[in-house]
């Protein structure tokens, strides 16, 4: 017996509301994130990412106050994101009570945030957001992926494997990888691409983008040798508890926390 | 009263620490604090430590707190979490930094190496909830099931030379000490503060211990 695979609920929080993104675009209103935090708190849920995707920047310090009201209730591992531009950025979420902060554009637009986010709060607390989309120019069938950054709008030439060794070097402890391709399709996680990162690195990876059933789940971690799964829409709607998943990984010979 | 000093060096989220404190003990007095004269007048002393050691040992030196943590550690119920465990031993490789050395022992980085038949890696940092064996009974160990869960992250672990003073073991990939215990001191890799019910119930036992 040993570490367990986790199981993340991902909450996307918009002007202090959790909404769903399908494919980054439409949005639908799931509810207030602090119950909705609880409820998956009381499931068994392993951590929460709160991902900030508030357009406007007047209204983004909704989200220290909601990540204060969460971190005082619920006393799991906290992920927060969005919006992270500056190491003071990364200081306040910390002292609102986030454990993890996950950076994405401005990793891209500015990679030694990292090293000195890292250096100064140390590699445990950040997280890279990699959102991946698979690229046309498959070389001899051998697969490759580029990273996007703007919550998917805006193609960087970055190859994703390159970019997480990288990130590795820099100081990151994790990596939450997205696929674009899958994201909000509920046709589960891209495992090429899962599989391929998380071999390539020594951090653990995230698997994100496309969970639409429990055997998603599964794949995800058998297949793509995630250290952890990401779902929301499965979650947020009802479809499925924390619980029922775990049961459900635990079943194919996944070790959980039960 | 129960007064309890989180020791405040700078170095990450200690506001975790304490809302997890006042959630176990809503009359205990907490105070995140880097003021030597408020930790040595408390009845109980928590160390936290996130990020690196040699951050870490410094700034216990630059905010005049080395001398106060020492005193705690002989005097009064302490406990040492994640780094607080860590700075106890003697030595770290990380930064190649000299620690507190109270315990003998060392501070070593988890080595990058394949596991299930080589195409898979041990991912470092540790991260995530693993199973804690209890090698001793120990008043903070009440409640809490064999083998429960805790919440850990961290690339470096302790190497002990004082096998008497394990008080919890982890495997990853191969076991290694994951708790101590001794006299008034107790220190853990794990994080109680994000270890949801287990952790709050070994809070809760350090609230009321009195070694």
């Amino acid at each position: 017996m040993g570490l367990a695979k986790r199981i993340i609920p991902c909450l996307d929080v918009s002007n202090g509301r959790v909404v769903k993104g399908v494919n980054f675009v439409s949005l639908k209103d799931a509810g207030d994130p602090v119950e909705i935090a609880r409820r998956y708190d009381e499931q068994g849920a392993d951590e929460l990412v709160f991902l900030d995707i508030t357009a406007s920047s007047d209204e983004r310090d909704l989200i220290l106050h909601i990540v204060e009201e969460v971190a005082s209730q619920v006393f799991i591992p906290l992920t927060v994101g969005g919006g992270v531009r500056k190491v003071e950025d990364v200081r306040r979420l910390l002292n609102a009570g986030a454990d993890k902060v996950s950076i994405n554009t401005s990793a891209v637009l500015n990679p030694a945030l990292i090293a000195e986010s890292a250096e100064r709060y140390g590699s445990q607390c950040i997280v890279i957001a990699v959102d991946a989309r698979q690229g046309s120019n498959s070389i001899d069938g051998i697969k490759n992926w580029e990273v996007f950054t703007h919550g998917g709008r805006k193609p960087t030439g970055i190859d994703a494997i390159e970019w997480a060794k990288k990130m590795q070097l820099l100081g990151a402890g994790e990596i939450m990888l997205t696929s674009m391709d899958r994201d909000g399709t509920c046709a589960g996680f891209d495992l090429d691409l899962t599989h391929a990162i998380s071999d390539a690195i020594d951090l653990p990876v995230i698997a994100s983008g496309g969970a639409g059933n429990l055997d998603h789940l599964v794949d995800g971690i058998l297949q793509g040798h995630a250290d952890a799964v990401l779902a929301a829409s499965i979650f947020h709607y009802g479809q499925y508890t924390i619980m029922q998943a775990k049961q459900h990984l635990s079943a194919h010979g996944i070790e959980v926390r039960l | 009263m129960n007064t309890i000093a989180i020791v405040d060096y700078g170095m990450g989220n200690l506001r975790s620490v304490s809302k997890a404190v006042e959630h176990v003990d809503s009359g205990a007095n907490v105070t995140v604090t880097s003021d030597p004269a408020i930790i040595r007048t408390a009845s109980r002393v928590i160390v936290p430590g996130q990020g690196a050691m040699p951050q870490c040992m410094r700034a216990l030196s630059d905010h005049k707190l080395r001398e106060v943590v020492l005193d705690a550690a002989e005097n009064k119920p302490f406990l040492g979490i994640c780094l607080g465990l860590q700075m106890l031993f003697e030595h770290s490789e990380e930064g190649n930094s000299d620690a507190l050395g109270i315990f003998s022992g060392v501070v070593k980085k988890f080595i990058s190496q394949s596991v299930n038949a080589g195409d898979q890696k041990l991912k470092i940092p540790h991260m995530g909830w693993n199973q804690v064996h209890q090698d001793m009974a120990h008043p903070l160990w009440e409640n809490i099931p064999i083998d429960a869960r805790f919440y850990f992250v961290h690339s470096y672990y302790v190497v002990t030379r004082e096998p008497d003073i394990v008080a919890a073991s982890t495997n990853y990939p191969t076991s290694f000490t994951c708790a101590i215990a001794k006299n008034n001191i107790f220190a853990v890799q794990f994080h109680p503060e994000k270890s949801q019910l287990a952790g709050l119930q070994l809070l809760s036992n350090f609230l009321k211990w009195t070694p």
